[in-house]
């Protein structure tokens, strides 16, 4: 179980998160939605133990969280930096060395479902094809908990379909946990167990998917619209 | 990949009528086994979690089995087939009706009107 309690982060004066509450079941996926500067990154860093909370606590299985939840947290950021010289399995090598739960078997099964040529070298790859390799080197840890931030941004949809394909196939819930940050709402939605809305720093609502269309007989994009339009968030 | 979902009703419950009326059809046979969890996941493009909960209310549904160590079987239970057949008929008809009737139509003129058109298709 993932937990912030009234966690709040400054950077400097600005408050990126302030007073967030939130609880994460294990087993779901969850969508953590909101505009640019809304404090999604800053919460995925705190989970990911690399930014402490100015105020609050920030708890994974009911642990303080800090650097050495890496061990079981599994996080892709929006920007990552490849050796160019690697080849894609090397790459893979490299993780394995670098991870004790990273499975090898699984990156090369995942780099070949995502149709992946692992004998080319990451500085000759496509935007979309180094997104596939972010994707498979993340999903080939069996981490309890999986956090990424924009897998989908600047992609096209073909990219897109596909790492939301890997997620389905790759991402075993009855042991691991996923949260993702997204503007592609309407194409995540149908993965979602939950999503988490997100204003200048504030958790606005959080819903499961099922409740939503249940209670309102609406989507999440028309939900969210509805709901950030009519919350007013004082600083 | 991936199903086109109403953007109204929980999915779960979308899948759960897709797969019922497949089973109507003749399109998943009787005592045929469904896929996987993780495969119809893949199919349909939802989550897992979704597929379980499919599952979980067709066979509280009687409509599907599941076999340990199997998988999951439309039921051999013919009774409760033509049930199922039965109830998509009323839940079918009794929705004509209600946007029917909001649009102003007589009983007579529905009757009159399925009766004419039917001869067509049939």
């Amino acid at each position: 179980m993932m937990q912030l309690d009234q966690v709040t982060k400054k950077y400097l004066v600005r408050k990126a998160v302030n007073r967030c509450t939130l609880t994460i079941e294990p087993g779901r996926i969850i969508g953590l939605i909101g505009e640019n500067g809304s404090g999604k990154t800053t919460i995925l860093k705190l989970l990911a133990g690399l930014l402490r909370p100015t105020k609050g606590k920030v708890l994974i299985d009911s642990k303080k969280v800090n650097r050495s939840i890496s061990e079981k947290l599994a996080y892709l950021t929006d920007m990552d930096y490849f050796y160019p010289y690697f080849t894609i399995v090397e790459l893979i090598d490299f993780y394995h060395s670098q991870f004790k739960d990273f499975d090898k078997n699984r990156a090369l099964e995942i780099a070949d479902f995502m149709k992946l040529n692992i004998k080319q070298k990451t500085k000759h790859l496509s935007k979309g094809n180094l997104s596939r390799v972010k994707i498979a080197v993340t999903l080939s840890r069996k981490a309890s908990y999986i956090v990424l931030d924009e897998p989908f941004s600047g992609l096209d949809p073909m990219v897109r379909k596909s790492i939301i394909k890997g997620i389905i196939n790759f991402v075993d819930l009855q042991k691991q946990t996923l949260i993702v940050t997204t503007h592609e709402v309407s194409e995540v939605e149908p993965i979602l167990d939950e999503v988490v809305l997100l204003k200048e720093g504030m958790i606005i609502a959080h819903k499961s998917i099922d409740e939503i269309r249940e209670e309102y007989g609406m989507d999440v994009v028309d939900w969210m619209e509805r709901v950030h339009e009519s919350t007013e968030v004082y600083v | 990949m991936g199903i086109d979902f109403d953007g109204n009703k929980p999915i779960y419950q979308q899948l759960i009528n897709r797969i019922s009326s497949e089973i109507i059809r003749g399109h998943r046979a009787v005592g045929g086994k469904l896929p996987s969890v993780r495969e119809y996941a893949l199919e349909a493009g939802v989550n897992a979690n979704t597929v379980q909960r499919v599952y979980r209310e067709l066979e509280n549904m009687e409509i599907v089995e599941t076999k340990r160590g199997q998988g999951t079987f439309v039921t051999c239970n013919l009774n409760r087939l033509s049930d199922l057949r039965e109830g998509m008929k009323l839940e079918f008809i009794q929705q004509f009706i209600r946007d029917m009737n909001d649009m102003g139509y007589s009983t007579e003129e529905m009757i009159e009107g399925i009766k004419s058109e039917g001869r067509g298709s049939k």
